[in-house]
């Protein structure tokens, strides 16, 4: 399905269209617009449809909203429901079991294993290779998609285990989980995540030998830090200029940007600013939090700074946060005793409140106001596409330049390559962005 | 399904995937059959799928596998220039099948609910209603779920490799949840369960980790919903907290949405 909008190139102009971007969640288009050798228009269009999320929720319960911002995305629908709980359970001033609160790492340490391995080996991996998909891939290496779905399966078995399933999962609720595995449960896994141990340290090795564009800039980059953990469900929000709020103050330092260019809701800081959340974010920020085994293998690679500066190698800061979440799942897992009860008890207030945590894609910021009948009245959700949209925009506005004199296919190829890097979500951005669709629609 | 080839020759069926407003978890239930994805790619000519793979297609398509709801009008257009290109067409997921969560909004005045999100409603180009596809074309076979089943995914792919119709169960998730042993959640802890109207293809999962059930896999043929409210009434369920039960991701089916507009 293709929804490009027909632009004739006009004297001195070089456009490039891709009317439906692959290999991404969702359904977005790039436009990009070169007259004289500067870029005048950069669009990461996005025409999925919208779904009014933040009003659905209104009128709600709190278990309510964390069985429906799952469905924002079948990706990363454990990043929706950590968001969530742990909003409403800094309002309701609810402590959960030290167990549990190890548990919900260790869901996140599954949704980034299946996240990361779906898109290092099935989504972005061929650009790396020159294949269309990893379905060709698999033709010529077929032990290396194999071994990538085996890592995505073991992912997919970790959220399954405390989820029940691995897309919606249904067991979070305020306070804890409806159901906890038992020891035997959890150590049942162990042979499985010894192997995505190893299939990540592999996929380290399988980084170090491609190659990528040459790209260089200095990015803003945003992450949550933790006093002693690499980051997940806690901590606070800093960047590498210096940042550092409470977890649920996003709203002190960042804005929704109504008055750009394009009348597009982006997220920008006070100042107007783009930055940059996810992977390549997290690694740069928190190198001194990976698991000792991840810090071994972002040495091994020797790309700290590539990471940092060089968006087209967030593969290789996935693949040290595949080690992580391997590593980490597996600390976790062996110091596991099942809590007495899965869940405590909370009592509703009214009040506003609000929480990040890192979705595979980078920090997802929910805010909540709940009314006196402990329902929903108000709701805000800033994903992390969102969030990485003016970034991403930026990037091809500074990138553009250099494949001008490529063929214009090679080079509408190496701008699409550019936005999977960032492993775009669209289905999750969409509530915001489609002010935009509809504005360069008019 | 064995297409044949103009020559004659047997040629691997032309899937495409393709989605309207969804959340992109129904087509990763493909991609989530780790174990089976090889070999459905060397059985089935995978000509259109967005998410997994650079290669295009507009059709013809032999299967073409269409999740999410029609709600925008474009959607509305573009359903019908791919019924045209599609032998066998398959909605998959409660978006596609009922008109998903989103579909909340056909109980409800749009233009406000437009109006609360955007600050400029005028510019949003969106249908009054989120439907199912067979609202506006016809569908040769559904998959329900929020998300589908993998397993249910896959008997449908075998079972047209070899031409067979697929065995998709029309049981309660009630009665599965029996089989199981399970606590009852309505009759044992006094919670709502949507357990004994929904239909099964989950494996009874919300009872069996310990809540009821919220209905993802939308109503069973006949189901008697009217008959389980009155019961959640019976064990103190307000009419708003009843209508809310229903009122999930599949709100727009009949059997459901009739409790929501008696009740809330």
């Amino acid at each position: 399905m293709t929804h490009g909008l027909a632009h004739g190139p006009e004297p001195g102009e070089h456009n490039f269209d891709v009317g439906q971007l692959t290999r991404v969640e969702g359904e977005g288009s790039l436009t990009l617009r070169v007259r004289d050798g500067a870029v005048v228009e950069a669009h990461l269009g996005i025409f999925e449809a919208p779904r009014y999320f933040e009003r659905l929720v209104v009128g709600r319960t709190p278990d309510e909203v964390i069985d429906i911002v799952a469905r924002i995305c079948g990706i990363c629908p454990v990043a929706y429901q950590m968001s969530a709980v742990h909003a409403f359970e800094a309002l309701f001033d609810v402590t959960v079991d030290p167990q549990v609160r190890a548990l919900r790492r260790l869901f996140y340490c599954g949704e980034w294993i299946e996240s990361h391995a779906l898109h290092v080996y099935l989504l972005h991996a061929p650009d790396f290779l020159g294949y269309p998909s990893a379905i060709e891939l698999a033709r010529d290496h077929r032990a290396v998609v194999e071994r990538a779905l085996t890592l995505k399966r073991t992912g997919n078995a970790l959220v399954a285990m405390l989820g029940a399933r691995p897309i919606h999962p249904l067991t979070v609720r305020v306070g804890g989980f409806s159901r906890v595995p038992t020891r035997d449960e959890l150590l049942a896994l162990r042979p499985a995540l010894d192997d995505a141990l190893a299939t990540a340290g592999a996929t380290v090795d399988f980084v170090a030998t491609l190659s990528a564009p040459e790209f260089e800039r200095d990015p803003r980059l945003v992450a949550l830090r933790h006093p002693d953990e690499y980051p997940t469900n806690d901590g606070r929000i800093v960047s590498n200029d210096g940042l550092d709020i409470p977890i649920g103050a996003w709203r002190e330092a960042f804005e929704e940007d109504q008055v750009s260019w394009s009348n597009a809701l982006q997220a920008r800081t006070h100042a107007g600013e783009v930055y940059l959340l996810g992977p390549s974010a997290r690694v740069t920020l928190n190198a001194d939090r990976l698991h000792p085994l991840a810090q071994q293998a972002l040495a091994r690679l020797g790309m700290a700074e590539r990471i940092r500066r060089n968006p087209y190698w967030s593969i290789a800061a996935r693949a040290v946060e595949l080690v992580h979440a391997t590593a980490e799942a597996i600390d976790i897992i062996a110091g596991y005793a099942r809590p007495d009860r899965p869940f405590v008890d909370w009592q509703s207030r009214p009040g506003a409140t609000g929480w990040a945590t890192e979705a595979p894609r980078g920090l997802l910021f929910h805010r909540y106001e709940i009314d006196e009948r402990g329902l929903i009245a108000a709701a805000q959700i800033v994903p992390p596409t969102s969030q990485n949209q003016a970034a991403i925009e930026a990037d091809l506005t500074a990138f553009a330049p250099s494949v001008l004199d490529l063929p214009h296919a090679e080079a509408t190829l190496r701008l699409e390559q550019l936005i999977r890097s960032y492993d775009p979500c669209i289905s999750c951005a969409t509530h915001f962005l489609d002010l935009r669709l509809e504005e360069t629609d008019r | 399904m064995m297409a044949t080839s103009r020559h004659g020759s047997a040629r691997r069926p032309r899937v495409g995937v393709v989605k309207f407003a969804s959340c992109d978890g129904c087509q990763l239930t493909l991609l989530d059959l780790e174990d089976q994805l090889l070999a459905i790619a060397e059985r089935f000519d995978i000509v259109e799928f967005a998410e997994a793979t650079s290669v295009r297609s507009h059709g013809p398509f032999d299967v073409l596998l269409v999740e999410g709801s029609i709600s925008t009008p474009e959607q509305a257009h573009e359903i019908v220039q791919l019924r045209r290109e599609a032998t066998m067409l398959v909605t998959i997921g409660a978006c596609a099948t009922a008109g998903g969560i989103q579909a909340l909004r056909n109980l409800a005045d749009h233009d406000a609910f437009n109006r609360s999100v955007y600050p400029q409603p005028q510019l949003i180009k969106s249908l009054a209603t989120s439907t199912p596809v067979s609202d506006h074309v016809a569908v040769d076979a559904e998959l329900y779920g929020c998300p589908i089943s993998g397993y249910q995914l896959l008997e449908l792919l075998t079972a047209l490799t070899t031409g067979r119709r697929p065995q998709l169960p029309d049981e309660a998730v009630c009665a599965l949840c029996k089989r199981l042993g399970n606590p009852c959640i309505l009759v044992a802890q006094g919670e709502p369960c949507l357990g004994p109207v929904t239909r099964t293809g989950c494996g009874a999962l919300c009872p069996s980790f310990g809540r009821g059930c919220y209905g993802c896999f939308g109503p069973r043929e006949a189901a008697n919903t009217t008959s389980l409210a009155a019961w959640f009434s019976a064990v103190g369920q307000t009419d708003e907290q009843i209508a809310r039960e229903f009122a999930k991701f599949n709100v727009n089916a009949p059997a459901f949405r009739r409790i929501v507009e008696a009740r809330r």
